[in-house]
C-alpha cells in the first residue's frame, strides 16, 4: 500500500516535467506555424516593398520602413473605402450567418432530440454538407445560383444571382448557412442528450407548458453548448474566404471580406498592405473571442477545468 | 399530430442537407449536351462528364493524387505530434493547464490569412512556392490544436484506473502509455484522424496561395480552376463530376464512422 503512495505521489511531482516533454514537440510546431507568422505580419505590416528613390536620387530596391503608413492608409486614404466595405461585408455575413445558422441549428437539434425512428439517418446525412469541401460547395451554389439554373426556376424569378449585388451576398449567406447549419445542430444535440429527463417530468407535473419548458429548462441547460458552438461559428465566419471567393469571385466589392483583401494584396505581392489587413483582421477575431469569452462567459476549455478540479 | 409533425421536422431536415449534394451528383451523370435541363433524373445517364474530368488535359488525377499527399502527411505528423500533448492535457496534473490548454485552442482560432501573408514572404525567399511542403506546414496551425483537442477528449474519457493499475504492476508512465493507453485509445486516435484528414483535404486558402502550378494544385483549387473542356463558359458539368469524386469518398467514410465522429466533434468543437 504505502509504494503505491509512494510511486503515485512520485508521479504528481514529476508530472510537471513529464508534461513540458510531452508538450513541446507541439508548442515548437505551434510556434514556428502561428507564433512566427503572426509576428512577422506584424513587422510586415510597418513595411513596404518596391521600389524607391533614396536621399541622393538612387533606386533602391525591397522593403522600406513605413511606420503606420499601411495602417494609416487602410482607414483613411484612397484604400478606406475598400477596406471598410469589406471590415462591413465580414460583419454583416457574421452576424447574418451565425444567427441563421442557430435558429436553424437548434431547431434541428430539438427535432432529432426527439425523434426515436430514423435520428440514426438524419444524424447521418447532417454530416454530408460539413464533409464537402467549402470550394465545392460553393461551385455547387454556383451551378444552383445560375441564370437558367434550379435556384431560379424553383422561385420562378430570373435573378442573376452571381453578379455583383445584394443577390450575391444573399447567395453567399444561403450557402454558408446550409454548410454550417447542421454543424450547429449537431452540437446542440449533444448538449440536449446530457440534460437529465427528471427536470422535463417535473416541469410537466408543475404543469408547465412545452414552451415554456423550452424557454425555462431546455434553452438555459443547453446555452453553454450553444455559446461554446456560436463562439466557434462567429470566429469561422470573420475568416471567410473560399465561399465568397469561388461562388462569385474575387474582388468582387458586394461579397469581398477582409480575408479576401488580404489575400488580393498578398497575391499581388504587397506584402506590407497585405500584413496590415492580415493584422487588422486578426486583432478583429481576438476581441470578438475575448467579448465572448470574458463577457458572455463561453466556457471553451470547459472539460479540462472540470477534470483539474476533481 | 405529434408524430406526424416529427416525421414532417425529420423530413425536412434530410431534404435541407441532402437535396444540393443529390442536385450535385444529378448534374455531374447528364450528357454534357443536356447540363442546363432540370430533370430531377438524369435521362439518359452519362458518364461522358466524369470522363472529362480525367482526360489530360484537365488532369484531375495528378490534384487528386496532391491532395492526398498534402492531408496524408498532415494527418501524419500531426497525430505524431498531437498524441503526446493531449495525453498530457488529459492526463497529468500540471501548473499552467488550463492557460496551456486555452493556447493551444486558440491558436485554431487564428484566421489563416494572418498566418499566410508573411509565410507566403518566407516561402517566397526559400524557394518553397510550389512544394509540398508549402502546403503541409502552414496546414498543421488547423490541424495540430484539431487534433490535440479532439485526442484530449478521448483520452479524458479512459478510465484513469487503467494506467494506475499497470503503473502499480511495475510500468512506468511511458510504458503505461504505449502499452496500456495507446491500444485502447486506437478508436479515438482512428477518428481524430479522420476529422484531421477531412479538414486538411477540404482546405483551399493556403494550397491556392502557395501554388501557382497546375501540377502541384490539390483537388479543391483545381476544381475552382477548371477551365471549359466541353467549351462552355464555365464547365458544370465537369466541375461536379469532380466535385462527386472528390465528396464521395468522404461522405461514405463520414457515414460509416458517423457515431465516432459525432462523438470527435462534439467533443472537440472546432471547425
Amino acid at each position: 500500500m504505502t509504494t503505491v503512495v509512494r510511486r503515485a505521489r512520485g508521479a504528481t511531482s514529476g508530472a510537471g516535467r513529464l508534461a513540458l516533454a510531452l508538450l513541446s514537440p507541439t508548442f515548437v510546431v505551434l510556434a514556428l506555424v502561428v507564433g512566427y507568422p503572426l509576428v512577422a505580419a506584424l513587422r510586415e505590416s510597418v513595411f513596404r516593398e518596391g521600389t524607391d528613390l533614396d536621399e541622393s536620387g538612387f533606386i533602391v530596391e525591397g522593403s522600406k520602413f513605413v511606420g503606420v503608413d499601411n495602417y494609416a492608409s487602410i482607414f483613411a486614404g484612397e484604400a478606406a473605402s475598400r477596406f471598410w466595405n469589406a471590415f462591413g461585408n465580414t460583419t454583416v455575413f457574421t452576424v447574418i450567418t451565425v444567427a441563421l445558422e442557430v435558429l436553424i441549428g437548434v431547431g434541428m437539434a430539438l427535432v432529432m432530440h426527439h425523434a426515436i425512428r430514423w435520428r440514426g439517418v438524419v444524424r447521418a446525412s447532417i454530416l454530408v454538407p460539413w464533409a464537402v469541401p467549402t470550394a465545392v460547395s460553393a461551385l455547387l451554389w454556383r451551378w444552383i445560383f445560375q441564370a437558367d439554373g434550379v435556384a431560379n426556376s424553383i422561385i420562378g424569378q430570373e435573378i442573376l444571382w452571381t453578379t455583383e449585388g445584394w443577390h450575391a451576398k444573399l447567395a453567399v449567406i444561403l450557402a454558408d448557412v446550409w454548410k454550417t447549419a447542421p454543424f450547429v445542430g449537431l452540437l446542440v444535440l449533444a448538449g440536449l442528450q446530457i440534460i437529465p429527463t427528471d427536470v422535463y417530468e417535473a416541469a410537466k407535473v408543475d404543469g408547465a407548458s412545452p414552451w415554456k419548458q423550452f424557454w425555462r429548462i431546455t434553452l438555459p441547460l443547453v446555452k453553454p453548448a450553444l455559446l461554446v458552438a456560436v463562439l466557434f461559428r462567429v470566429l469561422d465566419a470573420l475568416r471567410m474566404f473560399d465561399l465568397p471567393f469561388v461562388l462569385i469571385g474575387n474582388r468582387k466589392e458586394s461579397v469581398e471580406t477582409l480575408s479576401m483583401v488580404a489575400f488580393d494584396e498578398a497575391s499581388s505581392l504587397r506584402f506590407g498592405p497585405a500584413a496590415a489587413y492580415a493584422t487588422v483582421l486578426f486583432v478583429y477575431v481576438v476581441v470578438v473571442a475575448f467579448v465572448f469569452v470574458r463577457l458572455l462567459g463561453a466556457d471553451v476549455i470547459g472539460e479540462a477545468r472540470e477534470r483539474s478540479r476533481k | 399530430m405529434k408524430g406526424v409533425l416529427r416525421f414532417a421536422g425529420l423530413g425536412l431536415i434530410l431534404v435541407y442537407c441532402l437535396a444540393p449534394f443529390y442536385w450535385m451528383a444529378v448534374s455531374a451523370f447528364r450528357r454534357p449536351s443536356d447540363q442546363f435541363e432540370l430533370t430531377p433524373l438524369p435521362s439518359p445517364f452519362s458518364l461522358d462528364n466524369m470522363a472529362a474530368v480525367f482526360t489530360p488535359e484537365v488532369g484531375f488525377g495528378r490534384s487528386l493524387f496532391n491532395s492526398l499527399v498534402v492531408a496524408g502527411v498532415t494527418t501524419v505528423l500531426t497525430l505524431i505530434i498531437g498524441v503526446s500533448a493531449a495525453y498530457a492535457l488529459a492526463r497529468l496534473q500540471f501548473r499552467f493547464k488550463n492557460i496551456v490548454a486555452a493556447l493551444i485552442i486558440a491558436t485554431s482560432m487564428f484566421p489563416g490569412i494572418s498566418l499566410l501573408v508573411p509565410l507566403l514572404a518566407l516561402f517566397t525567399d526559400i524557394g518553397w512556392i510550389n512544394t509540398y511542403q508549402s502546403m503541409i506546414v502552414p496546414s498543421l496551425s488547423f490541424a495540430l490544436p484539431l487534433a490535440v483537442w479532439n485526442l484530449t477528449a478521448f483520452f479524458r474519457q479512459m478510465p484513469a484506473e487503467l494506467e494506475q493499475a499497470a503503473m502499480v504492476d511495475g510500468c512506468t508512465r511511458g510504458q503505461a502509455f504505449r502499452k496500456i493507453i495507446l491500444p485502447l485509445a486506437a478508436p479515438g486516435v482512428f477518428t481524430t484522424a479522420i476529422i484531421t484528414f477531412i479538414a486538411a483535404w477540404n482546405e483551399f486558402i493556403i494550397a491556392l496561395s502557395m501554388v501557382n502550378d497546375s501540377k502541384m494544385q490539390t483537388a479543391t483549387v483545381a476544381i475552382s480552376r477548371f477551365t471549359g473542356a466541353y467549351g462552355f463558359d464555365q464547365p458544370f458539368g465537369t466541375q461536379m463530376a469532380a466535385g462527386v469524386i472528390v465528396t464521395v469518398p468522404l461522405v461514405v467514410v463520414v457515414l460509416l464512422f458517423q457515431r465516432r465522429i459525432i462523438a470527435g466533434l462534439t467533443a472537440g468543437g472546432v471547425k
